[in-house]
């Protein structure tokens, strides 16, 4: 029983966190058909951000405002650097810049900032632990469940229930028919990496808050995490991603309880191998989502 | 025909001046950045014929490079050496110690197998989703180079592969490579292959087996990433599977997108600006570092200037400098008046 709570627990806390990284990407996706390859960089954005104003006396809840904000001014940064001026040429060129932009800001931490992790400030609660039914659950996990859940929500009520969310929803079904009747293309295009930005900015605390500290490279692993997901879910439906990011983080603690030392070595192999087939068996993902006409 | 020869006879003068120059030079460090750039050359010739033919960005082409420097390096470590460098090594492999010149192709040869093994399901996929799944094949390769002790040492640093490339044995390499590539775009495969790229839907009306084609680009592909990484492997004489991971993904890939992927010129062209870009970057970086300028290390630079060109070059020239015709080929229109290039 203990272990079925515990296992539930982390299922829900990392596929929540999944499921929010996942939507900040699909929504770029399903609107431009751009792979961000510089999303993981936004979570870096918000770390360095909050390890820079850590020694301001500012409450904790002001700075981690500050870090989100940062990562959503770096999203618009990456429409204006690296989508903008390519968005009429080919998916590849996109890719490429997307992938170069994403290289450029990495590097210019490692340059500006350090090469080695630095500290972010935390507050005592994400540290702390909690008794849920017998077992010690750390506060963080259910930070996490209880933002994703506040997130998700707020994020289904902006897609259907605000002008804007509908907007964007045209947008990604047919972005041409959209703009003939009157949808502001380029509105609609920062919002989607402004909210973008903020979703990875909220993540990123989340997932900074189990480690503690923030280095250039940190931005790898959530991007990956939110590709698989992506893949898994369907890239071009948003429920897909929230489903991907769910179904991934269920194989990855089946994999963390069940694989040997030996083999949890190869954990990525595997998921990523998981990836491939998944794409052979539904180039679509599991959830189709709306058919979508052109780009731009 | 004129044209393509006109082109290899440029492209490989200019090759064999860069190791002439190299040599002559007398300087041990020039000797090997023009190594060095030959190598990375037959990775970007290698990738040129895969996304330039098939319009399709591939990522795991590094990962290839990695399947073929491991191979290569098992295969000829001497063995006195095999105890020390590989000691979870299957007992099968310890006594086989061959000539580094053969395990140069055998690395070549293993690294196609692999791709010819994973990759034909791929080649169905495009796009986004085609993307992905070869972002998705360098991370498996990475992981298994990574955690595959037996044979790679584990995430350390594998050491004692005998020395065997030269400066004229990559540049050697490089023109084979270049040749290869030439060929490969003006053989019929080549042509029904970028018929599919600019128009998929009339290629595959036509009968053209999209497929396969890609299939046998990536194989190719594949070939020269191995052979590649088996030479840089014995350059260099000991390596990790860091060596072959997102750094160098873009970096083979800024040489071949500030080129032109579509021509073979672009790659040789974009590898040699490149190349000489990124020594007199780390150059300035070193010495910023030496006049202790900075409070930390400077890192990073390079990467950043690297990065910055291939946007501009993407926005501004989205082709690249030689986006659709070899040089063979523009330098024959020049000549004659009144034919528009």
């Amino acid at each position: 029983m203990d272990f079925a709570i515990q296992f539930i627990i982390n299922v829900l806390s990392l596929g929540g966190a999944y499921a929010l990284m996942a939507l900040g990407l699909v929504l770029v996706y399903g609107i431009l058909k751009l792979v961000n390859f510089a999303y993981g960089e936004l979570i870096m954005v918000a770390g360095y951000t909050m390890h820079l104003v850590g020694g301001s006396p500012l409450p904790w809840l002001v700075m981690a405002a500050v870090g989100v904000v940062m990562a959503m001014v770096a999203g618009l940064a990456t429409d204006y650097v690296a989508f903008r001026p390519v968005r009429a040429k080919s998916v590849t060129a996109v890719l490429i810049t997307s992938f170069a932009f994403s290289t450029l800001l990495q590097n210019a931490a490692l340059l500006f900032i350090s090469p080695r992790p630095r500290s972010v400030p935390l507050p005592e609660i994400f540290s702390q632990s909690v008794m849920i039914a017998g077992v010690s659950t750390p506060m963080r996990d259910i930070i996490t469940i209880v933002a994703a859940v506040v997130l998700l929500g707020l994020f289904a009520w902006l897609m259907q229930k605000t002008v804007l969310g509908i907007a964007m929803r045209a947008a990604a079904t047919n972005f041409t028919m959209a703009r003939m009747l009157g949808v502001p293309a380029n509105l609609i295009i920062s919002s989607a990496f402004a909210i973008s930005g903020f979703l990875a900015g909220v993540v990123g605390i989340l997932w900074i808050g189990r480690i503690g500290t923030v280095a250039p490279g940190i931005g790898l692993e959530p991007l990956l995490i939110a590709f698989i997901a992506c893949v898994i879910g369907g890239m071009r439906s948003l429920q897909g991603a929230v489903l991907g990011g769910f179904i991934l983080a269920f194989i990855d603690t089946t994999l963390n309880y069940t694989l040997s030392q030996d083999l949890l070595k190869f954990r990525d192999a595997f998921t990523f191998s998981l990836v491939i087939l998944i794409l052979l068996w539904r180039p679509d993902g599991l959830m189709k989502g709306p058919a979508s006409g052109q780009r731009t | 025909m004129q044209r393509n020869i006109l082109t290899l006879l440029i492209l490989g003068a200019l090759i064999v001046a860069a190791a002439l120059l190299a040599q002559f030079m007398g300087i041990r460090l020039y000797e090997r950045i023009a190594t060095t750039m030959f190598v990375s050359m037959i990775l970007v010739l290698g990738l040129q014929v895969f996304m330039g033919n098939s319009g399709i960005l591939s990522f795991a082409h590094i990962g290839f490079m990695g399947v073929g420097a491991y191979t290569s390096a098992v295969l000829s470590i001497p063995d006195r050496m095999k105890g020390m460098a590989l000691p979870d090594l299957y007992p099968i492999l310890e006594n086989v110690q061959l000539s580094p010149y053969l395990t140069i192709l055998i690395g070549g040869l293993v690294a196609a197998l692999v791709a010819a093994v994973l990759s034909y399901p791929l080649m169905r996929l495009s796009d986004a989703a085609a993307v992905i799944t070869s972002f998705a094949l360098l991370v498996v390769l990475h992981t298994i180079l990574t955690h595959w002790s037996a044979v790679t040492n584990g995430p350390r640093t594998l050491f004692g592969i005998p020395e065997a490339t030269s400066l004229w044995l990559a540049c050697g390499a490089a023109v084979a490579a270049l040749l290869g590539a030439l060929f490969f775009k003006e053989s019929r495969t080549g042509q029904l292959l970028r018929a599919s790229r600019d128009d998929e839907v009339a290629a595959a009306a036509i009968g053209v087996k999209i497929v396969k084609l890609r299939w046998l680009a990536f194989i190719l592909a594949a070939l020269f990433a191995g052979i590649g990484g088996a030479l840089w492997g014995h350059f260099v004489t000991s390596f990790s599977p860091r060596a072959f991971y997102l750094k160098e993904t873009f970096l083979i890939l800024s040489m071949l997108v500030i080129g032109g992927a579509n021509t073979v010129t672009g790659a040789v062209i974009g590898t040699l600006i490149v190349t000489f870009a990124y020594e007199a970057l780390r150059t300035l970086e070193a010495t910023i570092n030496e006049a202790g300028i900075m409070a930390d290390q400077v890192i990073g630079l390079t990467e950043i200037v690297l990065a910055l060109a291939m946007i501009a070059v993407l926005s501004l020239r989205p082709g690249g400098l030689f986006p659709a015709r070899e040089i063979g080929t523009l330098l024959t229109l020049k000549r004659r008046t009144g034919e528009k290039p």
